[in-house]
């Protein structure tokens, strides 16, 4: 059963490398924000298997609830912030 | 070694890489977020609930249960707002931002 545990961790971190790919080549800030909010759904995700591996999941699911009101506050401040700031934010400069 | 959790693992792990692989194609931000924010939502529901089936009817069932259930209030939430502030911003869906070819 840790084995499977070990693949799955394996499995979701390769996914959240997708996402990050995402983050970094994403056209406008809008991709970049999804894509963050992607990750932390997966790290979410991760803290609670990470626990289920260590035997310790009562401490380690305390953790990832304080990480998902973080990400809650985080993005939509975030997007709020890029709401307000008008009309002409949308494209990328580089 | 409980099939019942290895299924709902194996599931939920089906749809996250569905999700990452739409990220990865589909053409502007909106596609992308109806991409990300329904197969989040499943994934996380499947992943979550073999965890919590593993660790049987105890307290860690409950604090897993309460981390699905800020999840669920997390995506939809999110992909909403982002979604709102790029249509304010006046990206418009329908026409994509990058050509594959």
């Amino acid at each position: 059963m840790s084995t499977f545990f070990f693949y799955v961790m394996v499995i979701i971190t390769a996914v959240m490398l997708v996402y990050l790919y995402r983050v970094v080549r994403g056209p406008t800030v809008f991709d970049r924000v999804l894509g963050l909010n992607g990750i932390s759904t997966k790290a979410i995700i991760l803290i609670v298997l990470i626990g289920t591996l260590f035997e310790r999941v009562d401490m380690f699911v305390d953790i990832s609830t304080g990480y998902a009101i973080l990400n809650l506050v985080g993005a939509l401040a975030i997007t709020k912030f890029l709401e307000q700031r008008g009309e002409t934010s949308g494209e990328e400069r580089s | 070694m409980n099939w019942l959790t290895v299924a709902l693992i194996v599931l939920g792990l089906f749809f996250l890489v569905v999700g990452s692989i739409g990220m990865l194609r589909l053409p502007d931000v909106f596609t992308r977020s109806h991409a990300l924010s329904l197969t989040d939502s499943l994934g996380g529901l499947f992943v979550l609930g073999g965890l919590a089936v593993h660790h049987g009817f105890s307290a860690s069932f409950f604090k897993i249960l309460l981390v699905l259930g800020l999840v669920y209030l997390l995506n939809p939430v999110v992909a909403h707002a982002t979604i709102r502030a790029a249509y304010r911003a006046g990206l418009r869906p329908g026409k994509g931002e990058q050509d594959d070819l």
